[in-house]
């Protein structure tokens, strides 16, 4: 075990972390909107709009990221027509390729989170609402979601763990995060297993702080469960 | 303690034992990478072939061993080599100092020049330079062609098979460029022909190889062909530090190979011209 | 679609025994897993304080790290590691670990964590009354097991170990940057020699998404099984 090395690339494997939290923000941010709405096409009763929603889920629950990736990042830029079109400028950059896959991939499973969530309000609050004359829209927005939201944190918390996770792939298209710095490290050192430790640190490190930031929200969040 | 044997037990019985102590080498495993053709690559029926597959086959038949050969990843072959996965690698590695360090080399048995590759019609077409660079005792054109391509690449993307003597020739005499490092050679082809990168740098033979098929056709060479220096001495058998018996055997299979014209012939047959050394 | 034809100019047999080679991964890190997930429910619940340490440190470490770092460390360090164990017992030659053997550790070390929490949460679902009964009929330890427990924590744990094996399955993927020619190494490599990513990564797509829904219905099945002459909520109360 060579503790120089690990003491020397720790600042540049500390360099990728702006990267792989953007990655992660970024994605977590779109994913939310995205599941949102997908989770309310599921429950929306429409039929074409929800087997819409549940094929997308199936898709993207149902095979590994990797693949959906690599099916984004070089598999559309094989047609000359993707190419030339305007979404180009987006999938050009593996940066944005990478965004859309963790998005669509996140939105898929945080989806069925929020539809949980939905679905585990007791209908008596959701009557509460309509008899004191509530719109469904304003159900939604002032009763349903914001206990679904509560009731899904800790769900979510793991997504957000598993995001962090999953960002690592990015490496695989030329994106240098935290794991694709590792990589190039080991590149030029030939020594993987100190490198790849200092790198499993950070990952901790990351979703250490995660952790204890569901849990202060979590507590904010359930205020009549503890007294102040 | 109960469990930890358990364990344990369980973890031996994936375990593959290989044969103890000093070899006598009857048998010696190659890894190579099955990406970059024509050097290696892996065909439709899952064989590995290629320039260094028919290599490797004439080197054991001189070194009356049997050979098996496995392919690696670019980025983890030679700590799989360290890690006694295999006992050699034929995958077109070049012999670098930096490579050294780590591992050994036989000698050269093929030697190529790199070149930078881009899209017909980029401004960085028909860049007029010297023919050939050698990054040895650089002098007065030859560092005006490298002041050239500095500042025809800047500001650009430019891609490379990461842990390549044509990584650390971007890293090291380019400045000012946005670096792509890429798993495989396929992978860097992909990009440049889908116009993510600006150009790309990698061996002559492996751009050729691409520009022939009907995806690669729109992709050119711009620029000297570059050798010597970071470029290395041409391409070798890497083999671990200790093994320095297989490494005789490799350096006279070569010596051989060379000699009687066999090398000339697989290089003819793969890459259309002789870059035996 | 020729280029996914069966044959010498195809990829379609190769494609084919990727998937079985995935399949085979897939069950036997799950196994592997379900034993490690055995154990580390068992330590997780155990009365030592380092037992508990030491389940609790293993999947905090599992479920906080990439997987992808996971199968590299092994990668890279398993064999060095097998070698030291093999120290212990006196075997001092070399010790080389081939790929599937490495694939099957690494996923069903990562596997494992997750079935460490499974299995623990349904140990702790068997009320407790019941063992108390079944001691107070002097039951034995394995009796008490084979009657009472293994039923109750299979049938609580079923629909967890099915999602376990749903993120094995597609674990496996990150196998192939070892180089075991599983569904994602091949497509990888037929998309690189034929310059056709999309067809062959819209392939490996389609056959996970059989292999998972395939999956899924059987542990339904096997829920349903499990689950037979459990008192259920009447129809449309669900």
């Amino acid at each position: 075990m060579n503790l120089q090395l690990m003491w020397e690339s720790a600042p540049r494997l500390l360099g990728g972390t702006a990267l792989t939290v953007q990655l992660v923000l970024l994605s977590l941010l779109l994913g939310f909107v995205l599941a949102i709405a997908i989770a309310l096409m599921r429950l929306s009763g429409i039929r074409t709009l929800s087997s819409f929603a549940s094929a997308y889920v199936f898709v993207f629950r149902g095979t590994p990221l990797l693949v959906q990736i690599f099916l984004i990042y070089f598999g559309l830029a094989q047609f000359e027509a993707v190419r030339e079109s305007i979404a180009w400028i987006v999938l050009r950059e593996p940066f944005w390729a990478a965004i859309i896959a963790l998005t669509l991939n996140t939105g898929a499973y945080t989806s069925e989170i929020f539809r949980g969530g939905i679905q585990a309000v007791p209908y008596g609050e959701i009557e509460a609402a309509k008899a004191c004359g509530m719109s469904r829209l304003m159900s939604y927005r002032r009763i349903i979601l914001p206990l679904a939201l509560r009731q899904a944190l800790p769900a979510y918390g793991n997504e957000m763990i598993l995001m962090v996770k999953a960002s690592s792939l990015a490496s695989t298209i030329t994106l240098l995060e935290i794991t694709g710095i590792a990589r190039s490290i080991i590149a030029r050192t030939y020594s993987p297993v100190e490198v790849f430790i200092v790198a499993g640190v950070i990952y901790l490190a990351i979703n250490f702080a995660i952790t204890l930031f569901v849990q202060r929200m979590e507590h904010r969040l359930t205020p009549y469960l503890h007294r102040a | 303690m109960k469990r930890t044997i358990v364990l344990l037990a369980g973890a031996a019985v994936l375990v593959i034992a290989g044969q103890a102590g000093a070899k006598d080498w009857t048998e010696v495993v190659i890894g190579t990478e099955g990406a970059y053709p024509p050097w290696n690559s892996t065909n439709a029926s899952g064989e590995l072939v290629g320039a260094e597959m028919d290599l490797a086959a004439e080197l054991c038949a001189r070194m009356n061993v049997t050979c098996k050969i496995i392919a690696q990843d670019w980025d983890g072959i030679i700590p799989a080599l360290q890690n006694g996965k295999y006992d050699a690698i034929m995958a077109g590695m070049s012999i670098t100092p930096e490579r050294m360090e780590a591992i050994n080399f036989s000698r050269g048995y093929f030697n190529d020049p790199a070149r930078i590759a881009v899209l017909k019609g980029s401004d960085l077409e028909g860049l007029e330079t010297i023919e050939r660079l050698t990054l040895e005792d650089i002098d007065a054109d030859e560092q005006a062609t490298l002041d050239k391509l500095k500042e025809a690449l800047a500001g650009k993307t430019i891609g490379a098979q990461i842990a390549t003597i044509h990584a650390n020739f971007i890293e090291q005499f380019l400045t000012d460029v946005d670096i792509r490092a890429y798993q495989t050679q396929d992978e860097l082809n992909l990009d440049l022909q889908a116009g993510r990168i600006d150009a790309a740098v990698a061996d002559n033979q492996a751009f050729k190889d691409f520009m022939e098929t009907a995806e690669g056709a729109d992709i050119v060479f711009t620029g000297p062909a570059m050798s010597g220096g970071v470029f290395g001495k041409g391409v070798g058998v890497g083999l671990r530090k200790e093994d320095s018996d297989l490494l005789d055997l490799f350096n006279q299979a070569i010596n051989e190979a060379t000699a009687d014209g066999t090398v000339t012939r697989i290089s003819i047959d793969w890459f259309g011209t002789d870059m035996s050394m | 679609m020729e280029l996914l034809s069966f044959g010498d100019q195809g990829w379609g047999d190769e494609m084919f025994r990727a998937a079985f080679t995935t399949l085979l991964l897939s069950v036997s890190a799950m196994l592997l897993g379900l034993l490690i997930g055995t154990l580390g429910a068992a330590a997780k619940l155990a009365n030592s304080l380092a037992l508990r340490a030491v389940g609790g440190t293993y999947t905090t470490i599992v479920r906080g790290i990439p997987e992808l770092l996971i199968i590299y460390l092994l990668f890279f360090g398993g064999s060095g590691a097998a070698m030291s164990v093999a120290r212990v017992f006196g075997y001092t030659g070399y010790i080389e670990l081939n790929a599937f053997a490495i694939g099957t550790l690494a996923i069903g070390f990562i596997s494992g964590a997750y079935s460490t929490e499974v299995l623990r949460g349904a140990f702790l679902a068997v009320p407790r009354g019941q063992i108390e009964a079944a001691k107070a009929c002097g039951m034995s330890g394995l009796l008490l097991f084979r009657r009472i427990m293994f039923p109750q924590v299979a049938r609580y744990a079923l629909p967890g170990i099915g999602n376990v094996w749903q993120l094995t399955l597609k674990d496996t993927a990150l196998i192939s940057v070892t180089g075991l020619v599983e569904i994602m190494r091949q497509a990888n490599v037929a998309a690189g020699s034929t310059r056709s990513p999309f067809i062959f990564f819209l392939a490996a797509a389609v056959i996970y998404l059989a292999l998972t829904t395939a999956s899924n219905q059987g542990f339904h099945r096997a829920e349903n099984w499990a689950g037979r002459g459990v008192r259920r909520p009447a129809a449309g109360t669900t």
